[in-house]
């Protein structure tokens, strides 16, 4: 017995510990500029998308204006470090993110008392309103919210601990970092809690959670309370990031990003937030880069997983347990390749097309010359067209082929999984 | 005073009936399928476009027709082989596969037409002024906008009412499975309406194309304000849907002809300029310039006071 729980502790804590490691080995192993800004902003979304799966994941909660707090608590922790600039109080910038936190907590408490009073569908579309109905109050409000142009903020002007400065975007990752592992560790110790598993019930069968006696709605609100409150810290880890907050923080596009990227990542599994806002801040950054049409490689990624991976990332990696388990991974891997490459094919003439239209209407004034994939060609004769077409059909064709194979070769490993077990 | 009166009405009531035109085919789709359309404004937007693209080359009457059949067609290929595919993982994926069709749409309508408003104009058949109002002169073309959706309106409250297919469209509404079991194809009909709901968009948006603004993010700025109606009005009420778009249109075109602040209310008395110091943002905002966030705070306010919206029979 000693032996197994030492076991469990270490499968329990020794994760924790990787984590930490992880975080603070980053920036020496990408130590560039952009990695560093990168992944500072992918810290601040990881507890964003996490808060908003502690909605959609965990109580079944589909949110539309989860941005509202991020924003909020944006704002009021730039007023807060504005504040304490102008009045000298000696509060430490690490401090910065509960002013944030807590502006998420009132307004979470505030628009929850009013949004969870309906579930399902109702309280999607309320969300949504509520949200709309703060992003465009914070245009009108001026002196608050500063307009368009938002609240600017220096963050090396407050008090400096142990002579840290923050101006190196460098220390300012290690205090995302820190926050980041903070509230992972406390939203991940939320779940195991008994009004985790209640979340859990209210999302699963609410008929049956209020028939043992708890309130569907409290659990609701007590939820959204919560998400609100985390994602207020990561609004004013963003603040201190950008040292500045504009309206657009809490629009309609923020909240959408957030439910992209639980659900790409996966709702059904921790994991699966961090893993989404991982990915889809790298799509953001780098693939904003290379062409001008990334928003729809966006859409289609997501209506992808809707149709195909309701469970998302983290959900497809999971599947794949029992494989490992039984040891058999290495049948399946191959199939797996074998519907990868046309597949990989057919995403290939998709972009060819999607790219040549591009050319063609919104870099028109450029002429019909471009490049894909370091093959030059004219965009306006008709054989890329047909080249691109082709390579959409036979690779989709091949894909959905070897699909099947490969989903076959899949139930095959987890039935010969299941019966190694018994 | 009468003038902005009788003019303001006259546009609110124009700006309701379009908003209807949509909220109609939303409201009977979310009844059918349960699951609330995201794209909705998205076929709307669409409906601009093609319009805008078809009278470029055919005039805008055939455009009137084609656009939204086009986009009806749209609409029941997403049903057939989108929503039904995403049906078996539930009402929150349905939502969220209409929410990514938003991304698509948008992005689509953009590399196609480019992010900047296209020009649209108002076919020249109907570009004179319909007749003189205190010395306004009101566009024929918003009186034809109008008419059709006040004729849409009619023709299919009788077709619901008055006719067989309505009979299976509202049997399917409440008991799909006992309509199922008389022998009609549930899968065909729920195609057909969501098609028709699109087409209905559509429709709204080839008439107001003209009359607003064709661009990309019409859909973005009007798809809230459209669940806004149907949350007020009561989910899946169509009755409550009608008085919801008529009550928001004119709140917002009256809202935009009143140019008053709190400042101007309460004038510059001493009590006035205390408060002017503490609420130095809302003191100098007209009521013009909170038009955009009324429906919300409609929403708000009929959540709190009657959550089941005003029409509406049930709470979720």
């Amino acid at each position: 017995m000693p032996h197994t729980r030492r076991r469990s502790l270490l499968a329990t804590y020794g994760i924790w510990v990787a984590l930490a490691v992880v975080l603070v080995a980053l920036p020496y192993v990408l130590n560039s500029g952009l990695a560093i800004s990168t992944m500072c902003l992918m810290g601040i979304m990881i507890i964003f998308s996490l808060s908003y799966n502690m909605l959609l994941g965990q109580t079944g909660l589909l949110s539309f204006g989860h941005a509202v707090f991020f924003g909020l608590g944006g704002f009021l922790t730039a007023h807060a470090m504005n504040m304490v600039r102008a009045t000298g109080a000696p509060l430490p910038l690490e401090v910065f993110p509960i002013v944030g936190g807590l502006t998420g907590l009132v307004f979470g408490v505030i628009f929850g008392a009013v949004a969870t009073r309906r579930a399902g569908t109702a309280f999607a579309m309320i969300t949504l309103g509520i949200g709309e109905l703060v992003a465009s109050s914070s245009l009108i409000l001026r002196s608050a919210f500063g307009g368009e142009e938002g609240i600017s903020v220096d963050r090396t002007r407050v008090l400096q601990l142990f002579g840290i400065s923050f101006g190196p975007q460098v220390q300012v990752y290690f205090l995302i970092a820190a926050w980041v592992f903070v509230s992972m560790a406390a939203m991940y110790a939320l779940t195991r809690t008994p009004f985790g598993r209640i979340c859990n019930a209210v999302r699963d069968n609410p008929v049956r959670a209020a028939f043992i006696g708890y309130n569907t709605t409290t659990v609701r609100f007590l939820s959204f309370s919560m998400a609100g409150l985390f994602a207020g810290v990561a609004g004013g880890l963003a603040a201190l990031n950008f040292e500045i907050v504009t309206s657009s923080a809490m629009g309609a596009a923020q909240s959408g990003t957030v439910v992209l990227m639980a659900y790409i990542g996966g709702v059904g599994n921790f994991a699966g937030p961090i893993i989404g806002a991982i990915l889809v801040t790298y799509l953001q950054v780098m693939l904003s880069d290379v062409t001008g049409a990334w928003q729809l490689y966006f859409g289609l990624l997501f209506i992808g997983i809707v149709m195909f991976v309701p469970d998302g990332i983290a959900g497809l990696v999971a599947r794949q347990q029992p494989v490992l388990v039984s040891g058999r991974l290495h049948e399946v891997l191959p199939r797996y390749l074998m519907a990868l490459l046309p597949g990989l094919l057919a995403l290939a003439g998709l972009s060819m097309l999607i790219e040549m239209t591009y050319q063609l209407t919104v870099n028109a004034p450029e002429g019909p010359a471009m490049s894909f994939l370091y093959v030059p060609f004219d965009a306006s004769s008709p054989l890329p067209w047909l080249i691109a077409a082709a390579m959409l059909a036979v690779g989709l064709w091949l894909f959905l082929k070897a699909g099947r194979l490969a989903l076959e070769a899949y139930g095959d490993a987890v039935e010969a999984a299941r019966g190694n077990a018994r | 005073m009468l003038e902005i009166v009788f003019i303001s009405t006259l546009n609110g009531v124009l700006y309701g009936m379009l908003l209807f035109l949509m909220a109609s085919g939303l409201t009977v789709i979310f009844s059918m399928m349960g699951v609330l359309n995201f794209a909705h404004a998205s076929f709307y937007m669409l409906g601009a476009f093609f319009g805008f693209e078809i009278s470029r080359h055919v005039g805008f009457w055939p455009g009137l027709v084609i656009a939204p059949v086009l986009v009806g067609l749209i609409g029941m290929a997403v049903e057939r082989y989108g929503l039904r595919q995403v049906h078996r993982h539930g009402h929150v994926a349905e939502l969220l596969f209409t929410f990514g069709l938003t991304f698509i749409i948008q992005e689509v309508v953009q590399m196609v037409w480019g992010k900047l408003a296209v020009d649209y104009k108002v076919p020249p058949a109907l570009d004179f002024p319909a007749f003189t109002l205190f010395a306004t002169e009101y566009p024929a073309f918003k009186i034809f906008m109008l008419a059709i959706s006040i004729a849409i309106f009619a023709v299919l409250l009788l077709i619901v009412k008055r006719t067989r297919v309505g009979l299976v469209v509202q049997a399917a509404l409440s008991h799909p499975d006992m309509v199922g079991m008389l022998g009609h194809n549930v899968g065909r009909v729920f195609m057909l309406v969501f098609g028709v709901g699109a087409g209905l968009a559509a429709v709204a948006g080839v008439i107001a194309g003209p009359a607003l603004v064709t661009q990309a993010n019409m859909a973005a700025a009007l798809g809230p304000i459209l669940f806004v109606i149907v949350v007020v009005g009561g989910l899946g009420s169509l009755s409550g849907a009608f008085v919801a778009s008529l009550l928001i249109g004119l709140i917002q075109t009256f809202a935009v002809a009143v140019n008053v602040s709190l400042a101007d209310i309460l004038g510059d008395t001493q009590m006035a300029e205390t408060l002017s110091v503490w609420f130095s943002d809302i003191w100098s905002v007209t009521v013009a310039q909170i038009a955009p966030i009324l429906p919300y705070l409609l929403l708000v306010l009929i959540l709190i006071f009657r959550p089941r919206g005003l029409m509406g029979n049930r709470e979720s």
